[in-house]
């Protein structure tokens, strides 16, 4: 249905473009220099006006319309529903629903049957009543701008102002979701907060977040001890960094100041490509492939080493965060002004001497924004330590162990059925909250880092 | 064509032709450049004497530049760039394989058309090149090349103050001369300008064309400017070059008043440039 209208809605822009288009032509005479706005602009402007008011019609329906035939349904059948409780009441009309329009059905009654009724009674009403709304609202519109134009008409401006009100509804509407989220995130924390003190988990020492179902059960209590996890994941994301910092590095200055031509513009993409490969990949070559070379490697030496370590995960990571780091300092090292390498080699400095006390030095800033942005992207991956770095909450600071991360136990305590009033669920928006936080605050200082080199030449 | 320009210069030269031979610094002889495959440099034979100032001057694209780069072997680092004839300093080929590339640049400076001081401190500026080339041995010392170049470029007056805060903060005469200062602080023997400045205005100006007249006592100095007042001022000998060719040279005044070749004539008369 919803569907049906919007391409009748294509159609009718599209018609009434033309149209627009077509009249404005007549009204030129032939001259378009006598037209105020160009005829496309005309076609717009009749356009918009024939489809645009229909259009938010039947967004506004499509929302609106469900929630009123709820409301017509409960008031129709007050006295069945009275005696139910809340989520009865909703299975009620979820069922009701199914029968009317297709679907999973609990189980049915004559009650429900009567309630499906009525549901496409409201339906059929309501798609007739909105169909012609829409027609009028086409027609008027579409022709009240036909009336309206003349070779003076300033629809150019008309038609630019509309697209403007589109893009600004359009950035609204991604910003409110992010606010959105946001505060849902902030919400749930504080419903943990009030089952779990703040304190205890941010500086509890043991996590696990298991709560029984049945109280005589072992390890009832659960313990949401978040420490063991920050450990873990800076534990991860330090051996992480520790490998793509200087390799990324390295391969940036050999890509922007050593390498020709023909082989930068070859390794460069190739180098981003590594960016593109999907974590869950990243994810089984540590688990499948590193890990167990480390363990093997372990033993050889007399070291045990855990199966799932944060070695593995860490290192893995860090290939994986290479192309962060070396893309990003590549375009910071080749935005050092040619005119700085030039002054340094005209002094008798070589390529090595220029780039260590003139480029780097100048660069630093946005390297370090580059790393810090490669260490947030760390700090928020999943796949790779959800496979290779284990679910033990250790608290440890051995990379030889397993470790786990706040984004691995977030994973895993949403794994499977939930109740979302259990701490343990709600443990995963707080964690979420705090990675939220984490991140945000580094890719804002990231930036501001970022701002301020840019300023030094431009 | 290049046979008449040499016999047309050369009357120029015939007054004095016993002092010229002993105070040549460098000496161009049959250079040819080319980026890639195209030639910039068509045979070009100059003599850069000491203690002198010389001007290359000339129509945009004609080539100032990249001789001005054969110099200190600035060529090097462009891609694709070949440099073929012979460059002397002080009868040393710099381009001869054995020679260090470091060596030469630190005994032919070079001042850029665009001030670029390094995003440091105007101390630090100045000492880069005694650093890297390990020529002080105390940090005295090494403060009293920074004072001395800063001296000699006219500059220290202006930043003794405050030669720890950074040589980017500097007004645009005063980076240049802060460029020179650094030029100045590895000791070079000749130092090369690239329309040092194009990028300043007129008071700026005026007080490098002040210094660059200061500095013969000590340095060699060969200039590229594309005005012609400003070689007229501060050059002793003025080269033209035309379409990669090395047209005309010499005695500043006798190229502005009486030039040799009709291109020069008309170069200088404004007809074309
Ligand atoms: N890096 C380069 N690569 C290729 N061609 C160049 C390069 N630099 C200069 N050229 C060419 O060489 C010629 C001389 O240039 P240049 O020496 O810069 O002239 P000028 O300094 O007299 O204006 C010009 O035709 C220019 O296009
Ligand atoms: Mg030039």
């Amino acid at each position: 249905m919803f569907l049906a209208l919007l391409i009748a809605l294509i159609a009718v822009f599209v018609v009434a473009y033309l149209l627009g288009a077509s009249r404005a032509r007549a009204l030129s005479g032939g001259d378009p220099a006598r037209l105020h706005s160009l005829p496309s602009y005309h076609g717009s402007y009749v356009a918009i006006a024939a489809a645009l008011p229909a259009f938010l019609l039947l967004i506004v329906w499509s929302i609106a319309a469900p929630i009123i035939a709820d409301r017509m349904v409960l008031g129709q059948f007050t006295d069945a529903i009275a005696g139910m409780t809340q989520p009865e009441a909703e299975a009620f009309l979820r069922d009701a629903r199914a029968i009317a329009f297709g679907g999973i059905v609990g189980f049915t009654d004559a009650t429900k049957e009567a309630a499906a009724e009525f549901y496409s009674g409201i339906r059929t009403t309501t798609n007739t009543i909105l169909i012609l709304i829409m027609a009028a609202l086409a027609l008027g519109g579409g022709y009240l701008a036909t009336r309206s134009q003349t070779a003076e008409k300033r629809t150019r401006q008309v038609v630019e102002r509309v697209m403007m009100i589109v893009l600004i509804a359009c950035s609204v509407v991604a910003i409110l979701t992010t606010i959105g989220i946001v505060l849902s995130l902030i919400f749930e924390s504080i419903r943990f907060f009030q089952k779990v003190p703040f304190t205890e988990f941010l500086f509890g020492l043991q996590w696990s977040p298991q709560t029984a179902l049945r109280a005589d059960q072992v390890g009832s209590a659960g313990a949401f001890g978040a420490v063991p996890l920050f450990v873990g994941t800076l534990l991860i994301t330090t051996i992480a960094i520790a490998v793509a910092a200087p390799i990324g590095l390295l391969s940036a200055i050999y890509l922007s100041d050593y390498a020709g031509k023909r082989f930068r513009a070859a390794a460069k993409p190739v180098l981003e490509v590594l960016a593109g490969i999907p974590t869950v990949v990243y994810g089984f070559f540590a688990a499948l492939t590193v890990a167990p070379f480390f363990r093997r490697s372990g033993e050889a030496v007399g070291l045990t080493v855990s199966s799932e370590s944060a070695l593995a995960a860490g290192i893995v990571m860090g290939i994986m965060i290479i192309p962060f780091v070396s893309s990003l300092s590549d375009d910071v090292i080749n935005a050092v002004p040619q005119t700085l390498r030039d002054g340094s080699a005209g002094l008798g400095a070589t390529k090595s001497e220029t780039i260590r006390k003139v480029i780097l030095p100048a660069a630093l800033p946005g390297i370090v924004s580059a790393l810090i942005l490669a260490i947030s992207r760390a700090i928020g991956e999943t796949m790779i330590v959800v496979m290779a770095a284990g679910l033990a909450a250790n608290l440890t600071i051995n990379p030889l162990e397993a470790v786990t991360t706040v984004t691995v136990q977030i994973v895993t305590l949403l794994i499977g059925d939930q109740e979302f009033d259990s701490a343990k669920t709600l443990a995963a928006f707080a964690l979420g909250l705090v990675l939220f936080g984490v991140t945000l605050v580094l890719n804002f200082i990231a930036l501001r880092v970022v701002q301020r080199y840019r300023e030094q030449y431009d | 064509m290049d046979a008449t320009i040499t016999t047309e210069a050369s009357p120029t030269e015939a007054p004095a032709p016993a002092e010229l031979v002993n105070n040549q610094k460098m000496t161009a002889r049959k250079v040819d450049v080319f980026y890639g495959d195209k030639q910039a440099l068509f045979d070009v034979d100059l003599d850069i004497h000491e203690h002198q100032v010389i001007s290359l001057i000339g129509p945009s694209g004609c080539g100032k530049s990249t001789f001005l780069r054969c110099l200190n072997r600035m060529n090097d680092t462009i891609d694709g760039c070949r440099v073929t004839g012979a460059i002397e300093l002080d009868d040393q080929d710099i381009y001869e394989k054995s020679i260090d590339v470091v060596e030469i640049r630190a005994r032919v400076g070079m001042v850029f058309q665009k001030p670029n001081p390094f995003p440091k401190s105007i101390y630090e500026n100045v000492a880069y090149g005694p650093r890297i080339h390990g020529m002080t041995r105390s940090k005295a010392e090494l403060e009293e090349v920074v004072v001395t170049s800063l001296q000699r470029a006219g500059l220290f007056e202006e930043v003794k103050d405050r030669l720890e805060s950074p040589g980017t903060g500097l007004s645009g005469g005063q980076q240049q001369r802060l460029c020179i200062a650094r030029a100045i602080a590895v000791s070079p023997e000749v130092i090369l300008m690239d329309e040092p400045c194009s990028a300043l205005d007129p008071i700026a100006t005026a007080k490098i064309e002040e210094l660059m007249d200061e500095l013969r006592t000590n340095y060699t100095i060969v200039i590229v400017t594309h005005s012609m007042q400003q070689a007229a001022r501060v050059s002793q000998r003025t080269a033209f070059f035309h379409l990669g060719y090395l047209v005309e040279e010499g005695e500043t005044d006798q190229i502005f008043t009486n030039p040799q070749d009709d291109r020069t004539h008309d170069y200088i008369t404004g007809r074309f440039g």
